[in-house]
């Protein structure tokens, strides 16, 4: 029984709680504001430019100086817009990129088998907010309800581009929230547990699931998550070029900057996933002499945002350097490529597992496993080639164009 | 140590992880034989078909679909000899019944998928509507006629239904030049999930109640059990009633019927009076007569027995006022399902045995009743009304002679197979002491007489238009009209092998071992 | 206890509250945000249950992938305007409706009412669960145990869903032919405002004629398919080339 549900709950514990959100929250604030600020910066060194750098030095403070602008603009809504939904989807926007982060371990020795536990206030705890059993699937359905937030800002917008722009928001995040989630169960398969602390216990010593699940599922994920937070090469949602603003392009002041923030929110928790799902979340390598809270904090935080910092420098080169997708190839992408890929490296890592607890050879299953999914793919890929020759081709000629027009 | 032995010995850590107590329950591949046939027999179908496409040549197709029904067939007469020796068996964890009654089903499920691909076959490249998919989904749907005919466990049961459900709906609407055809889907599938919503409602009421979703279980839980409260039981009962009434096509479910059968490619209608309705009745009995005849027959009859008098009497009166005989056979079927409802009423043995019987008679009857319609109603299936049948036997004596034969037979004229059927199913439920609703079911059968005779009439009595167009029929449309009339000939003559045969196809349930 | 009963309220009134919104919201968008609305309180029913996996997969599939669907076509239709409802052309059938619906409630919640404390005819669980267990561990035992072979043939269930569905979507090549059984032109219309330019080849004359009434086209459709099938065929081939 929960003990939230059962009522034995005592101060200390409510506490604790209330001490983990308010960190939690700051910190997710304070790294969304150097995020955008970073990543203005990095962009502009890849471009030649100098980028901000008035507010504050570096222009560290331009994140706020925009905020605040924002904040005393006029806020403007459409005649033709759906009052309520207006206002409700910024908010629906905003409320899932920041659950997502509570269930993310940021600290906590991982180290030789530990299972991240920390004694805070007299009591064990963990250095994450919630450690729901659900546990990844809470991100993955977090992530699902995001796409409300997109898809009813175009439409409450009550104009032709926020919709178009939404619609193609939504069809895109969940083709790729399929193949997201196929990359996550090898993930699990290997866990044997749905809980963000178990898969990064699990990863303990140095087995980090980026090649403990030899790397393609990392890989899938990492490319189903750039096209889930929508961002550049998968930014058709807010193509400037062909859609004004995408679907925030009726939104002003602090609305719009409510959406801004879920953005850069979304990234920084994404890349908080991809850290605890493939590489060992806090998990490094901590002296065992050392006192407790460098053992506990200190190296563990170190080593999270470290890792965390890379991949957020991975999603800004991403966006300087790789042109737009055209649509029917991003849907190509997800359907044909990455959900097919995903599968079948699942399939192939049970056969492992299989084998394991059976008892058999280990390298003849997977060959044969190898084997089917390789027959799998090619007759995938036939009956594909098949299909675009004659009557489906005008279907999916109808569907770029739908997209597009 | 070298990073390989590191990584093994991790994976070793990892992946050595024994699920304790975890018995996966052992599964008798040749005991559901006949249902994998189909499956098998679809989805590789399809794998061929979507890999070569066009090089596949337009006889492909029906072939393998006849040959799969035939293979599945085949694949029963092993079973019966094992059923014959060992008795009844569970399958695959208490969720497939290995019994004469699954065994007798699919057989006739087989005989409706080879009348349907015969008729398709012709009817599809006439319609310029050919396409492959029209077998998958027939194989597909008639697995999952199969599936709940066997289903020892509601859940199997639901998802039979839906796969014969979801395919039929499909199967409608596919002719695509024909804006009734769209209609009916349409019609269809959302009747059909509402009614789909009932069972399942109904499934869960009865879960809560007794604790379990095996038929066999159920069927032992109230056998040893007295429910105190069992409101939740009949609610279940009655919601799952209304579910499986839809699906037969009993009054005062039956609404979406004549749209649907009007509207379906004739064919499907045919199949649909065939499989459709065999599966759907298959589970009303397998649910009502066997897990709950015993404990609560007394609460259910009252109920089925005022589905089975409206059906029969509605059927009958609304099909005399209808001038479209695709109409008019579809009210026919609503009056069948009344007959065949007897058979449930009677809550017995015999009365298995006969609704069985009935279903088999009339699968061959709906065949051949559709196949004449198919060809009548030429390309775009604009004549179905029944002035088109006028002057029908000067013009092609053959067909009409044929249609003759089917329309008696539905009629229940003696030494066809609808005078048996008919004959069974009354005897069983008189001897279950319903003689009152047994009554009703003999005079509404004189009325429907009245509105297959004037079919008859018009056909041999009336002149033929002029100047109307040639009738041609074709070879595989022709095969399956010769096939029905010996079937409904054959049966109404010499009965005794089949109805032995049905006589021992009663479902029984087995408890799984644990 | 208590925080248990205050859940179970509280997701209750979300539930109840969603359904009502999904039946009396005059807007499709309203509807089917409602219906995420009654979906989340399920899925708080299920987490008070300590279905955890359950609760999960109730967002991700029917928030996250039906009902964003639901939204897609309702926007793309755009049937998202309220629906004008002037004067019911059904009053009594609606007058029915809203009866049975009522007598199917009242018989519902007289079976919970008569039941009383004991609903079911047998105890559903007479220990608590082991909570050392996760119920994913559970429901995958039950899964490949008890329900393997129901699991199995979902499969087979969703293979007839997609090709049913990719069936259906094909485009229909030709002018519809039972277009004279729809008296009042409306499936005429319809259809033309669907294939725009279907109609470009054909007579000027001959497009009129469809277009205005019952009787051009269905005599036509009928005389050409009377004479030869095969000539029917190319006819209304010529119609969409």
């Amino acid at each position: 029984m929960d003990p939230l549900l059962s009522g034995e709950i005592g101060l200390t514990e409510v506490l604790i709680v209330l001490l983990k959100v308010v960190v939690s929250f700051a910190a997710l604030m304070v790294g969304v504001m150097l995020m955008v600020w970073f990543e203005r910066k990095l962009v502009a060194d890849m471009q030649n430019r100098i980028g901000p750098n008035r507010a504050g030095p570096f222009g560290l403070l331009q994140t706020l100086a925009d905020g605040i602008k924002l904040f005393f603009k006029e806020d403007l809504q459409p005649e033709r817009s759906d009052p309520f939904v207006f206002k409700l989807a910024p908010y629906l926007s905003l409320v899932p990129a920041f659950l997502v982060f509570t269930v993310i371990p940021i600290a906590g020795n991982f180290s030789d088998g530990n299972d991240g536990v920390v004694t805070l206030l007299g009591h064990e705890t963990l250095m994450q907010v919630a450690n729901p059993q659900m546990g990844i699937l809470f991100v993955l359905a977090m992530s699902s309800v995001a796409v409300y937030g997109v898809m009813l800002a175009g439409w409450s917008s009550g104009s032709k581009y926020p919709l178009l722009g939404s619609v193609r928001a939504s069809a895109q995040m969940v083709s790729y929230e399929a193949a997201l989630g196929l990359s996550v169960a090898s993930v699990l398969l290997l866990a044997g547990t749905l809980t963000t602390n178990g898969i990064v216990a699990e990863q303990s010593g140095w087995r980090w699931n980026l090649w403990m699940t030899l790397l393609v599922p990392f890989v899938v994920f990492v490319i189903a998550a750039t096209a889930e937070l929508n961002r550049p090469p998968f930014d058709l949602v807010e193509a400037e070029q062909e859609l004004v603003g995408g679907f925030h392009t009726e939104y002003s002041s602090i609305r719009f900057a409510l959406f801004f923030l879920a953005e850069f929110m979304n990234t920084v928790t994404m890349s908080a996933v991809i850290v605890t799902l493939f590489l060992g979340g806090p998990e490094g390598p901590i002296p065992s002499g050392a006192p407790g809270w460098v053992q506990d904090y200190l190296l563990p935080l170190t080593y999270f945002f470290g890792k965390l910092f890379i991949f957020l420098f991975v999603f800004v080169w991403f966006r300087a350097t790789l042109p737009r997708f055209r649509y029917d190839q991003l849907m190509d992408l997800g359907w044909k490529f990455l959900i097919p890929l995903a599968l079948g490296w699942f399939l192939i890592l049970t056969s492992l597992k299989v084998a394991e607890d059976q008892g058999w050879n280990p390298v003849v299953a997977v060959a044969v496993t190898a084997a089917v999914v390789v027959v799998g793919a090619v007759l995938l890929r036939s009956s594909i080639r098949a299909a675009s020759g004659d009557d489906l081709d005008d279907v999916t000629a109808d569907v770029a164009a739908g997209g597009e027009s | 140590m070298s990073g390989p032995s590191v990584l093994a010995a991790a994976l070793q850590d990892v992946l050595i992880e024994p699920a304790p107590g975890f018995e996966v329950p052992s599964i008798d591949w040749a005991g559901i034989a006949p249902n994998l046939i189909l499956m098998l027999g679809s989805i590789l179908l399809l794998t061929v078909v979507s890999v070569l496409k066009r090089r596949v040549p337009s006889w492909f197709a029906p072939v393998w679909t006849i040959s799969a029904a035939v293979a599945a067939g085949c694949a029963v007469v092993p079973l019966w000899q094992r059923f014959a020796d060992t008795g009844p068996e569970t399958l695959v964890g208490g969720a497939v019944g290995l019994d004469g009654f699954s065994l007798f089903a699919t057989v006739v499920v087989c005989i409706a998928v080879v009348f349907v691909a015969l008729l398709l076959a012709d009817y599809l490249p006439r319609e310029s509507l050919e396409s492959p998919e029209w077998y998958v989904l027939v194989l597909l749907s008639a697995s999952g006629a199969v599936t709940m005919a066997s289903a020892d466990d509601l859940i199997v049961l639901f998802v039979g239904l839906e796969i014969l459900s979801v395919a039929a709906y499909v199967m409608t609407a596919m002719h695509r030049r024909r804006v009734t055809s769209q209609e009916a889907g349409l019609k269809y599938f959302v009747l059909g999930a509402f009614s789909s919503a009932f069972l399942l409602y109904g499934i869960a009421l009865t879960y809560g109640a007794t604790g379990s979703t095996n038929l066999a279980e159920i069927q032992a839980f109230l056998a040893g059990d007295v429910v105190t409260q069992n409101a939740l039981l009949l609610g279940g009962l009655a919601f799952m009633l209304v579910g499986l009434g839809f699906k037969v096509g009993a009054v005062p479910f039956h609404s979406w019927a004549p749209d649907v059968y009007q509207g379906a490619p004739t064919p499907i209608s045919g199949y649909m009076a065939g499989a459709v309705k065999l599966g759907a009745f298959a589970a009303l009995l397998r649910v009502f007569v066997v897990a709950f005849g015993p404990a609560y027959r007394q609460e259910w009859q009252p109920l089925v027995a005022v589905l089975a008098v409206l059906s029969l009497v509605v059927g009958a009166f609304a099909a005399i006022s209808q001038t479209n005989v695709k109409r008019m056979l579809a009210y026919s079927s609503i009056n069948h399902a009344g007959f065949i409802l007897l058979g449930v009423l009677a809550a017995s043995a015999a009365g298995t045995e006969s609704a069985l019987f009935y279903l088999l008679a009339y699968t061959f009857m709906a065949a051949g009743s559709f196949a004449v319609v198919t060809v009548v109603g030429r390309t775009g299936e604009h004549r179905q009304s029944l002035e088109d049948y006028r002057g029908l036997a000067s013009v092609r004596p053959g067909l009409a002679l044929v249609f003759t034969v089917l329309l008696l037979s539905q009629a229940g004229v003696p030494l066809t197979v609808g005078f048996l059927a008919k004959l069974y199913v009354v005897t069983a439920a008189v001897e279950s002491g319903f003689d009152w609703v047994a009554v009703v079911a003999m005079l509404t059968a004189v009325v429907s007489a009245f509105m297959y005779l004037r079919i008859v009439a018009t056909m041999y009595f009336a002149d033929a238009p002029e100047g109307a167009p040639a009738l041609r029929i074709p070879a595989a449309t022709g095969v399956a009209l010769g096939l029905s009339v010996v079937g409904v000939l054959l049966l109404g003559i010499v009965p005794g092998p089949v109805s032995d045969w049905a006589n021992e196809a009663v479902a029984q349930l087995v408890v799984a071992a644990p | 206890m208590r925080v248990e009963v205050f859940t179970f309220l509280v997701a209750g009134a979300i539930c109840v509250g969603g359904a009502l919104g999904v039946v009396l919201f005059r807007n499709p968008v309203h509807n089917a945000l409602s219906l995420v609305a009654t979906l989340f309180g399920v899925a708080v029913l299920f987490i008070a249950q300590e279905a955890y996996f359950l609760a999960a997969i109730q967002v991700i599939v029917y928030a996250g992938a039906i009902v964003i669907l639901f939204l897609f076509v309702i926007m793309l239709l755009g049937v998202d305007q309220a629906e004008a409802i002037e004067r019911d052309p059904f009053r009594l059938r609606r007058t029915i409706t809203v009866l049975g619906g009522a007598v199917l409630l009242a018989g519902s919640v007289a079976i919970l009412l008569a039941a009383g404390q004991r609903t079911t005819g047998r105890e559903a669980a007479t220990a608590p669960l082991d909570p050392a267990v996760p119920d994913v561990e559970r429901l995958g035992r039950a899964i490949f145990t008890d329900y393997v072979f129901a699991f199995e043939i979902t499969a087979l269930l969703l293979t007839v869903a997609v090709v049913g569905a990719v069936v259906l979507t094909r485009r229909s090549t030709g002018t519809p032919i039972d277009l004279e059984e729809f008296p009042d032109g409306s499936a005429y219309d319809v259809w033309v405002s669907d294939h725009p330019g279907a109609l470009v080849d054909e007579d000027t004359a001959d497009a009129d004629a469809d277009a205005d009434g019952e009787d051009g086209s269905g005599d036509d459709a009928t005389d050409t398919g009377d004479a030869d099938g095969q000539d029917d065929e190319s006819a209304d081939s010529e119609v969409t080339s």
